[in-house]
């Protein structure tokens, strides 16, 4: 049941090719060799205990640390070393000894269960020095195009540094030359306004005496109408043809309302007509139709003038303001040149603004430490699935759309970068995206890794509606370390 | 897995958005019937307690060696029944009413007794014009039929233990032909209106007094939009219980309430009948998935039980209350006096069928167990690795992500045995099948787990997709296996496929069929490592009545009606079958199922459906599966974390350490949960959930002995309080914490943000140790524990013995050959015994070769011995005893291990602060005979 090799042989092939035996207990790596004196009583590595060496891998566990037993799986809390040798060393959880399952590639850790494991370590090395090369260039390459990266955004973030400069000092002109613009345009408005209201004041009076004319000429006319004897009065009787004069509005106009009108009078002759005429003269249908074209005429000459104050109704009787003087217009036309110029001054000032803003938003972006990351900056990535296209723009957002049709899905909008502690540009964060039935807003993780190329490898939805994004860039290649292309063989040697 | 994602199914989201969104997170009680909504439940109920209209024609009375028969005449109707009475060896009575003549052959359930129950020969005692008095052999224990009207009592000396119709609501609704069709040619539509209302009222002179009133759904029922036609009519049957001095009553799962059933007066009845609920409430008596129609009453004195073999919709009243004691006959006289007496009365009430009961008298706890094993059978011994731990999602992606799932355990050194695929992995949910693109190459998945001594379960539901390139569907159809709608079409309804067709799991050639489905040459891409799980098999119609099938449904000759809560049963059944099969009988299966009925147990695994990650789910999982284990299902457990919705990391972890310590230990999400790999939450909880998933592998020997005894004994594995100490009434109520065996007492921390929690620890006289410290507590008492987030308040018991696997590791398989530490807590007389049980934890060698280790350890007057339980057993282990902890020990002077006549000593410590004594290393093989004597 228990008959296990206190003390294990381990034989390891250095590059000279000349074999070493070092002597330890199972599971013991070199570094802690020194615990481990066949001749002395163990303490174990917490100190809390003595025992007897030969309880060292007795397969009972007597140190709480589980220190004694290396190489068994005796201890909860134990861990057993494999040298690995032509691979990498590791340390394994005690619990994996002997569980007929092979986790070193040396098989030392199961030495008594009878699974039959093959040492795997050189091809495993193999495969992993192959790999490692293929990184190793990978990064070389990368890090030289991070290089010309950092360079570019630098020059670039340069430039635009630059131009904000440029065009701030641009922007403090241009609003000298606003508030210039402004000050010539209210100095040629306050003219044009007085010369204005002088031409429309004299028109309203113009106005005013041509109504009273035409006023009289009516009243003149209605006599007339009225006057159907021709006896030079308008009687009561004559009053009374015009029902639409009624003054309570009962249909009939009687005679003693028509009296009323008169003023008590039966009759009345021209002059006193013109006492009557003012109650009337809105109520009176003249028996003559008129010529309405003329109005509407006169109309459309009024409204085609902009710069006059369109009359909120027009009158019938009103007709056209003449056209302004020469020195009116000229006020006019000097001051609209001064508004044009100043709003043109002032476009151009907002134009500015906006390039500034855009300009600095891009430059307040974390680019990441030397802005290698400042080219993803408004580009877009596209990676096609069997099912979807889907869409990275980095430092904006990340879609989804169906391949055969259908709507796009927002998967997220830049959030901020997420990697770990040591260095957050690994990972980016994209959140707030379209929600999902009975569940969270669509989300999105976004991991860098380092590749010459900058495409999107693969999404998946690890959880719903959490999708993971891998995407390879130079932008995050590190400084090629001088790696050693084999580099375990030796190490405890 | 019910819930439905609108976003994924396209065609079927219209009906899904009127059948279940309508409200956030809570049951749509609208979807599913009351009593009232049920005409036949709000029929019968509608009867009160009274004078029955039934009397025993004690002239028909016919006794053979075996079996009492007897007539029995509606007084009102005239129709007569007949009674078959029959004496059970092992203490129990079997009760049958059916028609005398029914017009055509009534359901009688098939397949869920494990054989006809052998009987013993019942006499007459005295007979006269009143009743008949038989004895029940045994213990002065008598039958009493009395005539007028009728009734039965069980007596034991001068105590009533049960009585039947005493209060007179045996209901027995017989065929009849339906008076306004007689005139309409077969098949003909008919439409239950007005014309047949006045069809009724013309021939209202020569009907009986029963169908002159005329009652709504007698002969059509719609609920919902979902109409069922009863061409059978009115069918169902009703009869109550009178327990006299009982307070207690159990089991009847499933339902998500406490342990000890409520009275339901006023409310609903306790329903029985199996559906696929979304989003469940607690605590009230609605239909759940499975239904098991076993009643355990429990007092003091005795513990019975009355199984209703009836797979029917079925309603439960119980009432608590001292009526019924109003037609004692003038034998039962002297039982009047002790009127003062407590009382439980029962009602069970079902839809279609015969009256069939059997009453198990026990009289302890152990005995009712024993007596319902015997009809239906005992817990399957499951595999050892299915006892581990489950990690399940809906849906592990692809086989990348099982792959980097499987790499995660292994990474964060959390042992786990299987990993489970839910209906994403299907191809389009065509069971049998995997999809093309995320599940390619299943074997390669498959072995690779295999290299790790790791298993998977990959789901099968009963719901065939109906599309003529899928093979299954093409050979169910073209051997006409599908059930039948009314009309004689196939039955077509809609589940995750879409349109789907659902076998006829009742038929046996049908299973058969399906059976052979699961040989490897026909299941493609499965392999030993691969299991079932058989969900969604109420069954469940995302279109039909209550989410489930018509009633009106066909299975040959019988409606989905009559055998509707065994169809679950039967999928599962015929799962098992088929792995069983495919390994040429060699393997023993395992299946999960979701839905269930009286035998299900003898399948495999019952888990609690889609609960939530809520607290007061967390809570319920104790009482849901501690009355499943009353009822032969031992292996029980819920979804660890809670199905829907994403639980905070404090309800996680306190749910691992909770279903550490549950039969069936499977942590599950729905679709649309954040993911919950327990190494998800930081180090400090990854450091929990591994803590407690490694006392649960390093407790799998007790566990995997444990059911070994509940195969061969069917007692619950997972008990309450009072199957152990069942004369302490402090115990009848608590399902906060419960027994995992007799010897380890469990209460988990159910409460959020808990400091503390109060276990009550039973036994006078009696001692527990706190597995953890080692602190020994007296029994009899209300604990205070504190608690923090790594405690989970365990105790074994004083008196026992448990053997662990203290080296846990990254599955069970892994763990075969390790050494045992014996756990010995020794009771106040310094005395303490327990067993050991090993096989080679997969194969059926155990029983048909009687390939096992079973081991008695006694420690008493200072020595230890392991003696052999079964000496005509063979089975070779290389497990030995590495260590012994004997708690409440003193300091011995020496130390000796005595065997094959020699005798060793054996170093040893002795920790005087907890009187705790370990032996150090006594080294040998865990088969043999041994005694280790402290000197």
């Amino acid at each position: 049941m228990t008959c296990l090799h206190l003390l294990l042989t381990l034989v390891f092939a250095v590059s000279l090719g000349t074999p070493v035996e070092i002597q330890r207990p199972r599971g013991v790596p070199l570094t802690k060799k020194q615990f481990y004196e066949e001749s002395k009583p163990f303490t174990c590595l917490d100190g809390s205990r003595t025992i007897p060496f030969d309880r060292v891998n007795d397969d009972y566990c007597d140190c709480k640390d589980g220190s004694d037993e290396p190489g068994t799986a005796a201890c909860p809390n134990g861990s057993f070393h494999c040298t690995n040798a032509g691979y990498r060393p590791m340390f394994i959880p005690s619990s994996r000894i002997n569980d007929g399952i092979c986790d070193c590639c040396d098989t030392t850790d199961e030495y008594n269960s009878g699974a039959k494991c093959e040492n795997t370590c050189k091809e495993l090395g193999r495969k992993e020095r192959e790999v490692l090369q293929k990184m190793a260039e990978i990064t070389k390459e990368g890090f030289l195009l991070k290089q010309q990266l950092i360079e570019e955004a630098k020059k670039g973030q340069q430039e635009k540094q630059s131009k904000v400069t440029d065009m701030q000092e641009n922007k403090k002109q241009l609003d000298e030359k606003v508030e210039a613009l402004r000050t010539v345009k209210e100095t040629a408005e306050q003219p044009e306004k007085e010369a204005k209201e002088r031409h429309l004041k004299a028109w309203e009076e113009q106005k005013a005496a041509i109504r009273l004319e035409k006023d009289k000429a009516k009243m003149a006319e209605t006599f007339l109408e009225l006057d159907d004897n021709e006896d030079g009065f308008v009687s009561v009787s004559e009053l009374q043809s015009h029902a639409e004069l009624d003054p309570d509005a009962d249909g009939t106009l009687t005679e003693i309302e028509a009296q009323g009108l008169m003023g008590g009078a039966e009759q009345v002759d021209t002059s006193t007509f013109e006492s009557v005429w003012p109650k009337i003269k809105d109520k009176y249908h003249s028996e003559v139709s008129r010529e309405e074209a003329d109005i509407s005429l006169c109309l459309c000459v009024v409204q085609a003038q902009p710069t006059i104050k369109t009359p909120e109704k027009t009158h019938e009787d009103e007709e056209a303001m003449p056209p302004y003087d020469a020195d009116t217009q000229a006020l006019i036309d000097a001051a609209q040149k001064a508004r044009d110029d100043f709003e043109e001054a002032e476009k151009a000032l907002r134009e500015m603004d906006d390039q500034i803003r855009n300009i600095e938003k891009e430059l307040s972006f974390d680019f990441g430490p030397d802005a290698e990351f400042t080219y993803l900056y408004s580009q877009c990535y596209e990676l096609t699935t069997s099912e979807y296209i889907y869409r990275l723009c980095p430092f904006n957002r990340v879609s989804q759309k169906p391949k055969y049709g259908g709507s796009e899905t927002n998967l997220g909008t830049w959030g901020s970068w997420s990697g770990p502690e040591n260095n957050k540009y690994l990972l980016m964060k994209y959140e707030q995206g379209t929600g999902c039935w009975q569940g969270p807003n669509r989300s999105t993780t976004v991991k860098l890794t380092c590749g010459k190329e900058t495409v999107v490898t693969s999404t998946s939805e690890p959880s719903r509606c959490e999708y993971l994004m891998e995407f390879t860039t130079p932008a995050v290649c590190q400084e090629p370390a001088n790696i050693d292309p084999s580099p375990h063989d030796h190490v405890e040697l | 897995m019910a819930v439905i994602s609108i976003e994924r199914m396209g065609l079927l989201s219209v009906f899904f958005v009127c059948l279940f969104f309508s409200s956030a997170f809570a049951v749509d009680r609208g979807n599913f019937k009351t009593c009232d909504q049920s005409a036949f439940c709000k029929r019968q109920r509608a009867f009160k307690p009274g004078q029955s209209p039934y009397r025993a024609l004690l002239e028909t009375l016919e006794l053979s060696d075996s079996r009492l028969t007897l007539q029995l005449i509606n007084d009102n109707n005239k129709v007569h029944l007949l009674l078959e009475l029959y004496r059970l060896q092992g203490n129990m009575t079997r009760v049958k009413i059916n028609e005398l003549k029914p017009l055509k052959p009534r359901f009688e359930v098939p397949d869920v007794l494990i054989a006809e129950p052998p009987t013993e020969p019942l006499s007459v005692l005295s007979k006269d014009d009143n009743g008949v008095v038989l004895s029940l052999g045994a213990e002065s224990q008598r039958l009493i039929v009395s005539a007028r009207p009728f009734r039965l009592d069980i007596m034991e000396g001068p105590e009533v233990l049960l009585s039947l119709n005493s209060r007179g609501l045996l209901a027995f609704e017989h065929l009849r032909l339906r008076k306004d069709t007689q005139a309409q040619p077969e098949g003909a539509e008919v439409k239950e209106s007005v014309d047949g209302d006045q069809q009724q009222d013309e021939g209202k002179k020569d009907e009986d007094e029963e169908s002159n009133k005329e009652e709504d759904g007698l002969w059509e029922e719609t609920f919902k939009s979902h109409t069922d036609t009863k061409p059978n009519g009115p069918t169902s049957i009703s009869l109550d219980f009178s327990l006299p001095g009982v307070e207690h009553v159990y089991g009847i799962p499933e339902h998500a309430d406490d342990l000890k059933l409520k009275t339901t007066d006023g409310g609903d009845p306790y329903r029985l009948y199996n559906l696929d609920v979304f989003q469940y409430e607690l605590y009230n008596p609605m239909a759940l998935y499975g239904s098991i129609p076993v009643m355990l009453a429990h007092n003091t004195q005795r513990t019975m039980g009355i199984f209703w073999l009836n797979a029917a919709e079925t309603w439960v009243d119980i009432s608590s209350n001292t009526a019924g004691k109003t037609v004692f006959g003038k034998m039962l006289d002297f039982v009047q006096g002790s009127s003062e007496k407590p009382q439980t009365d029962v009602r069970w009430i079902s839809e279609s069928g015969i009256i069939d009961v059997f009453i198990m008298l026990g009289p302890k706890p152990s005995d009712v167990f024993s007596q319902y094993a015997s009809l239906t059978g005992t817990q399957s011994f499951p595999p050892l690795a299915s006892l581990g731990y489950h990690q399940c999602r809906w849906n592990y992606n692809d086989q990348e992500d099982v792959k980097s799932v499987d790499q995660g355990f292994d990474q964060h050194d959390i042992p786990y045995d299987f990993i489970w695929l839910d209906i994403e992995h299907a191809d389009g949910k065509r069971y049998f099948t995997w999809d093309p693109h995320k599940f390619s190459q299943p074997k390669e998945m498959l072995q690779g787990l295999m290299d790790k001594k790791r298993k998977m379960v990959a789901i099968v539901d009963p719901h065939i997709k109906v599309d003529s390139g899928y093979k299954i569907h093409n050979e169910i159809t073209s051997k006409d296996f599908y059930v039948k709608n009314k009309d004689g079409g196939n039955y077509e309804g809609w589940c995750w496929p879409g349109n789907s067709g659902y076998p006829d799991f009742t038929n046996p050639e049908m299973r058969a069929w399906w059976a052979s489905m699961f040989a490897y040459d026909q299941y493609e891409g499965s392999m030993e490592n691969l299991f079932t799980w058989n969900d969604m098999n109420e069954p469940s119609v995302f279109n039909g009545p209550e989410v489930t099938m018509h009633k009106d449904a066909l299975h040959g000759k019988w409606e989905h009606r009559d055998i509707h809560n065994m169809y679950g049963l039967y999928v599962q059944m015929a799962t098992a079958e088929g792995q069983i099969q495919r390994s040429g009988g060699a393997e023993r299966p395992f299946v999960l199922t979701r839905a269930f009925f009286a035998g299900s147990q003898r399948f495999g695994a019952v888990w609690t459906g889609d609960n939530a990650a809520e607290w007061d789910h967390l809570k319920i999982s104790i009482p849901m599966c501690l009355s499943l284990g009353l009822v032969g299902v031992s292996f029980c457990g819920a979804d660890v974390g809670g199905f829907f919705k994403n639980p905070s990391t404090e309800l996680l972890v306190r749910w691992y350490q909770t279903g550490a310590y549950q039969p069936f230990f499977r942590a599950h999400a729905h679709l649309d949960t954040t993911r919950r790999e327990p190494w998800l939450f930081g180090p400090e909880n990854t450091a929990l959930i591994r803590e407690a998933v490694r006392q649960r592998y390093a407790l799998l020997p007790y566990w995997y002995q444990l059911f070994f005894q509940a195969y061969r004994t069917g007692m619950p594995v997972m008990r309450p309080l009072w199957v152990d100490y069942p004369k302490d009434t402090a115990t009848f109520t608590i399902d906060d914490e419960f027994l995992i065996g007799s010897d380890l007492l469990v209460h988990p921390v159910t409460e959020e943000g808990s400091r503390g929690v109060t276990a009550y620890l039973p036994g006078a006289g009696e001692v527990w140790y706190d597995v953890h410290t080692f602190q020994k507590h007296n029994g009899a008492q209300n604990l205070y524990i504190p608690v923090t987030l790594s405690s989970i308040p365990v105790f074994q018991r004083g008196g026992s013995i448990i053997p662990r696997k203290d080296r846990v590791r990254r599955s069970s398989a892994c763990m075969e050959n390790d050494p045992y530490t014996l756990y010995v807590a020794l009771s106040p007389k310094k005395f303490a015994e327990g067993k050991l049980y090993i096989d080679d934890g997969h194969s059926f060698n155990y029983d048909t070769k009687k390939e096992f280790i079973h081991r008695s350890l006694t420690f008493a007057n200072n020595a230890l011995t392991s003696s052999n339980l079964c000496p005509d057993c063979n089975f070779l282990t290389s497990s030995w005893i590495e260590k012994v902890l004997i708690l409440g020990a003193s300091k011995p002077s020496k130390v000796v291990l005595k065997m094959n006549g020699k005798e060793t000593p054996v170093d040893f410590e002795f920790d005087s602060s907890m009187s705790v004594l370990t032996l150090r290393k006594p080294g040998m093989n865990a088969g043999d005979d041994w005694t280790l004597l402290l000197q």
